[in-house]
C-alpha cells in the first residue's frame, strides 16, 4: 500500500520534472529564433531610413554635405577580390596535396595541425601578425594589400577544409577509371576531381567571402580606415597599396569615434542583406555538394 | 617520346606545387609563433615578469608610468567564464530541440536561424550592444547604486555586458557542435532507455547528452576559444577602463586592449601590448591544443 502510494508519488514528480526541463527546451529554442528576429528588426527599423541610392554611391563629406559608403564598399570589394584570387588556389592546391599525393606521416600530420590551428587564432592575433609582418616588416604599411595579404592566412583554412571535403565524396572509381585510362595524376585531377569537387569549392569561397564581409579585428591595424572614392578606374591600382577602410570599419568608427549612429545603422543593414545572401547561396550550394547525387 | 618527358615534368611540377600550397599553412603558424614571441617578449625584461603580469596599476601614460596587465587577464578569463555559463546551458538546450523535440517544420525554423546568428557579423553585435544593452544596463547600474560611494559610474558600460554579448556570440557554436553531437548518438541506446519505462526527457537528459559528451564539450572548448578571442564587439560594450572585473565595472580584455590602444602606443607602452598580445596568443594555443587532443580521442573512439 505505501510502496505503491511512493511509487505515485516519484511518478508524479517524475511528470513535473519532464514538465519542467521541456519548458526550457522550448524556451531556449524560442529565445535563438525570437534573438535572430529581434536583432534583424532592430537594425531595419534603426537604418532602414538611413539606406538610399546616394548613401551607397556618395562618400560622406562635410564640404558637399553628403552622407555615403561608396568608398568602403569600394574597399570590401577589392579586398574580397584580392584575398578570394590569391587564397582559393593555394587553399584547393593543399587539399589536392593532403588528399591525392600526400602518404600519411610527419608531414601530413604537420600540415593537418598548422591548419586546425590557423582556423583557431582569433582575427585580432592576425591583425596584429599582418601589421608586424606585411605592415613594417615588408613595408607595405596601412593598405589594401596588407589588408588582404592578412586575410589571406586567415580564411585559407576554410577553402582547404571545404575543398577536402569535396574531394572525399568524389568516388574513388573515378580516379581508378581516370589512371587505367592512362592518364596522370595532374591529368586526373584537372579533368575529373575538380570538376567534381567544385560545388565545395565554390562553397568554401562563399564561406570565406562571408568571413571577409564580417571582418574586423583584422583589418583595423592592417589596412586602416581611409574611405576615399578612387575617382577613375585608374585609380583602382594604387588604391591597393593605400589605406582603406571595410563597411566593418567605418561602422565601428560610425558607432564609436564618430557618434553617428545612423550611419552605423545603415552600413548594419547593408551588411546583414550582404552576409544573409551569402549564406542563401551557400545552402542552394550545399544541396547538390555530392557528385554521385548529381545526373 | 618528347611528349612523354614533357608529360612527367608537368606531372612532377604539379605535385610540388601542391607540395607548396599545403606547406604555407605551417610557415604561417611559424612565422606568427615567431612574431608574437619576438615581439612580445622584450616588455618583460624591461618592465619586469611580476610587475607585468601581476601588476594591479595600468597608467600608461602617466609620468611614472605602471604596466600591469592583471586585471587585464582575469577579465578575460572570468568574461570568458561567464559567457559559457550563460550561453551553453541555452546553446545545449536548442541543441536537444534541435535533434530530439522539434518536428522537421519546427527544426526547418530554428536551424537557420542558428546558422544565421553565426553569419551577422561581430560589429553588428557591438552597436546593438551599445544601443540596447549599455542603457538598460545603466538604468539598472542606477537602481543599484545610488547612494553608495565606492563605485564609479560607467553608463552602463561593463563587464556584465560584454559577457552577455559574447554568449550570444558562441551561441550558434555550441548549438551546431552539440547537435552534431547528439546526432551522432546511436538509436539503440534512446530505445532501451524508453524500453525500460524512461520518458522521453529522462532519455535526453540521462542517456542522450552523456553519450555526447565529449562532442558537447568539444563545443563548449570552440565557445572558450571564440570567446578569449572576440575584439571588436566586446570593445564596444564593456567600456574604456582597466579596472577589477566586478560586473558593473568598465573592464579591458586582452582583445580590447589592443583594440583600443595598438593605434596609438608608443615605447614601452606598445611593448607591453605586444606582450599582452603575447598572452592571449598563449590563452588561444592551450586551447587550441586541447580542442586537437579532444578531436583526436573522439576519432580513436569509433
Amino acid at each position: 500500500m505505501n510502496d505503491h502510494a511512493g511509487s505515485l508519488l516519484t511518478e508524479k514528480r517524475k511528470r513535473t520534472q519532464d514538465l519542467y526541463l521541456r519548458f526550457l527546451i522550448f524556451l531556449c529554442a524560442s529565445f535563438t529564433v525570437l534573438l535572430l528576429a529581434g536583432i534583424i528588426v532592430y537594425v531595419l527599423m534603426a537604418g532602414m531610413h538611413r539606406v538610399s541610392w546616394s548613401f551607397l554611391t556618395s562618400v560622406t563629406s562635410v564640404l558637399k554635405g553628403t552622407v555615403g559608403i561608396a568608398g568602403n564598399i569600394v574597399n570590401t570589394v577589392m579586398i574580397i577580390f584580392m584575398t578570394a584570387v590569391i587564397a582559393t588556389p593555394v587553399g584547393v592546391g593543399a587539399a589536392i596535396y593532403l588528399n591525392e599525393y600526400a602518404r600519411p606521416g610527419k608531414l601530413v600530420d604537420g600540415i593537418e595541425f598548422a591548419t586546425e590551428t590557423l582556423s583557431g587564432i582569433p582575427s585580432i592575433i592576425f591583425g596584429l601578425f599582418g601589421m608586424m609582418f606585411f605592415g613594417q616588416t615588408l613595408g607595405l604599411g596601412y593598405s589594401l594589400l596588407t589588408g588582404s595579404l592578412t586575410l589571406i592566412l586567415m580564411v585559407l583554412p576554410l577553402i582547404t577544409r571545404n575543398t577536402q571535403e569535396a574531394l572525399k565524396t568524389v568516388p574513388d572509381s573515378y580516379r581508378h577509371g581516370a589512371v587505367g585510362l592512362g592518364a596522370g595524376k595532374w591529368h586526373t585531377i584537372r579533368t575529373i576531381l575538380l570538376p567534381s569537387a567544385m560545388p565545395g569549392i565554390i562553397t568554401g569561397v562563399i564561406l570565406a567571402i562571408g568571413r571577409i564581409v564580417g571582418e574586423s579585428a583584422a583589418l583595423l591595424f592592417t589596412a586602416g580606415s581611409a574611405k576615399a572614392l578612387p575617382r577613375t578606374i585608374g585609380d583602382l591600382f594604387p588604391k591597393v597599396f593605400q589605406s582603406g577602410g571595410t563597411m566593418t570599419i567605418q561602422l565601428y568608427l560610425s558607432a564609436t569615434s564618430e557618434g553617428d549612429f545612423e550611419t552605423a545603422f545603415g552600413i548594419a543593414v547593408v551588411l546583414l542583406l550582404l552576409v544573409f545572401l551569402i549564406n542563401l547561396g551557400t545552402k542552394s550550394l550545399a544541396a547538390n555538394f555530392d557528385v554521385t547525387r548529381k545526373k | 617520346m618528347k611528349s612523354r618527358a614533357k608529360r612527367n615534368l608537368v606531372e612532377a611540377t604539379a605535385g610540388y606545387i601542391f607540395a607548396i600550397c599545403a606547406v604555407i599553412a605551417i610557415f604561417a603558424v611559424c612565422s606568427i609563433t615567431a612574431y608574437m614571441i619576438t615581439k612580445g617578449t622584450p616588455a618583460f625584461s624591461t618592465v619586469g615578469v611580476s610587475e607585468l603580469l601581476f601588476g594591479m596599476r595600468w597608467e600608461p601614460t602617466a609620468a611614472k608610468p605602471a604596466y600591469g596587465i592583471f586585471y587585464i587577464i582575469i577579465s578575460s578569463i572570468l568574461g570568458t567564464g561567464g559567457s559559457i555559463l550563460l550561453g551553453v546551458p541555452v546553446g545545449l538546450l536548442t541543441a536537444v530541440f534541435l535533434t530530439e523535440v522539434a518536428d522537421k517544420r519546427l527544426a526547418a525554423l530554428v536551424q537557420p536561424a542558428v546558422e544565421l546568428l553565426a553569419a551577422i557579423p561581430s560589429v553588428i553585435y557591438g552597436l546593438l550592444g551599445l544601443m540596447i544593452l549599455n542603457p538598460a544596463m545603466y538604468k539598472l547600474e542606477k537602481l543599484i547604486f545610488t547612494g553608495s560611494s565606492g563605485h564609479q559610474f560607467t553608463g552602463g558600460s561593463n563587464l556584465l555586458c560584454a559577457v552577455i554579448v559574447l554568449a550570444i556570440m558562441i551561441l550558434p557554436t555550441v548549438v551546431n557542435v552539440s547537435a552534431s553531437s547528439i546526432r551522432a548518438v546511436p538509436d539503440e541506446l534512446r530505445a532501451a532507455s524508453l524500453a525500460l519505462g524512461a520518458s522521453k526527457i529522462q532519455t535526453i537528459f540521462k542517456v542522450t547528452i552523456p553519450a555526447a559528451k565529449s562532442g558537447i564539450m568539444t563545443g563548449v572548448v570552440l565557445g572558450i576559444g571564440r570567446a578569449l578571442g572576440e575584439a571588436m564587439a566586446i570593445n564596444m560594450v564593456a567600456g574604456g577602463s582597466v579596472n577589477f572585473p566586478l560586473p558593473f565595472n568598465s573592464v579591458r580584455f586582452l582583445t580590447t586592449q589592443l583594440v583600443s590602444e595598438m593605434g596609438y602606443a608608443e615605447g614601452t607602452h606598445r611593448q607591453v601590448l605586444f606582450a599582452v598580445g603575447l598572452v592571449l596568443y598563449i590563452f588561444i594555443m592551450l586551447v587550441n591544443f586541447a580542442l586537437q587532443k579532444m578531436r583526436k580521442e573522439a576519432a580513436g573512439h569509433e
